[in-house]
């Protein structure tokens, strides 16, 4: 990236037409991510919310995706969820 | 003219300040009390209780809050005053360079105190000069009435340059003593402000911005150098200002220095605030006498007005630089040393004699201020400086 000269730096050190944290994906610094078992969830929700980064989406009571762009694979999901269903699992990029 | 519909009343420099603060009607004020700018607050707090203001008043649990309660108003675009001295200067210390480097107008009046130790609350700059390099505009006060004024052009000013700005009087010696202040009126000091237009606010939910980010060694020093620049462009918007003010209520309000008998003078004292009061007089006894010196009094520090000093000073023989503040760099007072470094680049250039006096309160009289122009004389015809710097009003 081409670094600005100063007199084209917004004034107050403001950043203008901010990217927001939507933009910024998390996800990218992650080691491990987790893997979703759909046969052993009860859907009780624990791990929705205990994740940190609402990476876990719900529609009408029922999980139905891991938004990994913003997992940052913590492994909390995993250690909450009474049935096993989601396992940690190492990610090599 | 217009003059003829001012009022002059009798007001304390605190009061003088509350009172152009009564008449600015601030969006937001944060304030915790200090000696001896406690009264600003408390007499203007008074004013909000009474619904003579329509201004948030936040009273919060230190100076720190207080200054951090300012910067986020301001980046909401509110227009902001606080008040403080000493102690509760140097606590908000690490907040200042933020407010300064966020662009954020802001006024805060200063009611100038020694820092401890030992504990004084009397009369010294050390406060505001500890605070010199953090990039806000500073402005000394002779007396009560310029207090008032000057209160009100610095708040025009930090919102036309987009910078904050301390004004600063004298502890107890202006901020308690009581003197004849013209005020305006309330309308015609709403009218001369106008409404505060941001650089840009926080509370634009339509256009997010991010403040306050992290800029390391790829991006910190351009963000330095932006802020000079900003310092350098107000030099003309503060004459501009004092000037405009002047002209529409027919007043002579100084903006960087003012000039007493320096015209014709061979030796001159640069003072500020309310010491060049006593070295005025001076000036007229010795000036009956036949002696050609004068007084170059220094009322903004920053910007340092350098350029103006070359000029005024470049033919004088002696200049001697009265210091309200110590530096322990060996070399005499924080002004000395800038007015020095100021002329080096002067191919004829006076030479210039430092002298602290009145730490932490001690008196300067009249027979001081005749003695700093003794030893001014005294070099003018040796031709040569006797020390580095000389103490007045010191026990030997
Ligand atoms: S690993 Fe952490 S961040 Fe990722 S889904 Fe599980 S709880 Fe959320
Ligand atoms: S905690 Fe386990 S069982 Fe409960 S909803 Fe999450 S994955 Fe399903």
């Amino acid at each position: 990236m081409k670094l600005k000269p100063w007199r084209e730096l917004e004034e107050g050190a403001v950043i203008k037409n901010v990217p927001t944290s939507l933009k910024y994906k998390t996800g990218e610094w992650k080691k491990e991510s987790p893997l979703f078992d759909s046969e052993k969830c009860t859907h009780c929700l624990l791990c929705w919310l205990y994740c940190p980064d609402f990476v876990i989406k719900v529609k009408d009571g029922k999980i139905y995706k891991f938004d990994l762009d913003y997992c940052k694979g913590c492994g909390i999901c995993s250690k909450v969820c009474p049935k096993g269903a989601i396992l940690m699992k190492e990610e090599k990029i | 003219m217009k003059t003829e519909t001012k009022k002059i009343v009798a007001k304390t420099g605190n009061e003088a300040a509350a009172y152009a603060m009564k008449q600015i009607n601030p969006d937001v004020v944060a304030a915790y009390p200090i000696t001896p700018s406690t009264e600003i607050i408390q007499i203007f707090s008074k004013y909000v209780a009474d619904g003579e203001v329509d201004t948030e008043f936040i009273p919060v649990e230190s100076e720190h809050s207080a200054i951090s309660v300012c910067i986020g108003a301001s980046t909401g675009g509110a227009r902001v005053m606080t008040a403080t001295s000493s102690q509760g200067l140097a606590l908000m210390h690490e907040i200042l360079y933020i407010a300064s480097s966020f662009r954020l107008p802001i006024v805060m009046i200063v009611g100038n105190r020694a820092l401890s130790g030992p504990i004084n609350i009397h009369c010294d700059h050390s406060d505001t000069m500890g605070s010199r390099d953090s990039g806000w505009i500073q402005i000394y006060c002779e007396n009560a009435n310029e207090v008032y004024h000057t209160i009100i052009n610095a708040v025009k000013i930090s919102e036309k340059v987009n910078l904050p700005c301390m004004v600063m009087m004298d502890g107890f010696i202006v901020t308690h003593g009581m003197e004849n202040v013209l005020i305006l009126e309330d309308e015609e000091v709403r009218e001369f402000l106008g409404k505060r237009e941001p650089l840009y606010s926080i509370l634009d939910l339509k256009n997010p911005i991010t403040v306050g980010p992290l800029a390391l060694y790829d991006y910190y020093m351009e963000h330095k150098r932006s802020q000079v620049d900003a310092i350098l462009k107000s030099k003309k918007i503060i004459s501009d200002v004092f000037e405009e003010y002047n002209r529409k209520f027919g007043l002579s309000i100084p903006s960087f220095i003012e000039e007493y008998f320096l015209d014709d003078a061979e030796i001159a004292v640069i003072a500020m605030s309310s010491a060049s009061g006593t070295l005025k007089e001076a000036v007229d006894l010795l000036r009956e006498k036949g002696e050609r010196v004068g007084i170059l009094r220094l009322k903004i520090t920053r910007p340092f007005p350098y350029e103006i000093l070359r000029k005024k000073l470049e033919n004088l023989k002696v200049v001697g630089v009265m210091d309200r503040a110590e530096t322990f760099s060996t070399m005499g007072g924080p002004v000395s040393i800038e007015v020095k470094a100021a002329l080096y680049s002067l191919i004829k250039r006076p030479l210039i004699q430092s002298f602290v006096f009145g730490l932490g309160g001690r008196e300067f009289s009249l027979e001081d201020a005749i003695k700093v122009f003794d030893i001014l004389k005294k070099i003018n015809k040796e031709n040569k400086l006797e020390e580095e710097f000389i103490y007045i009003g010191l026990r030997e």
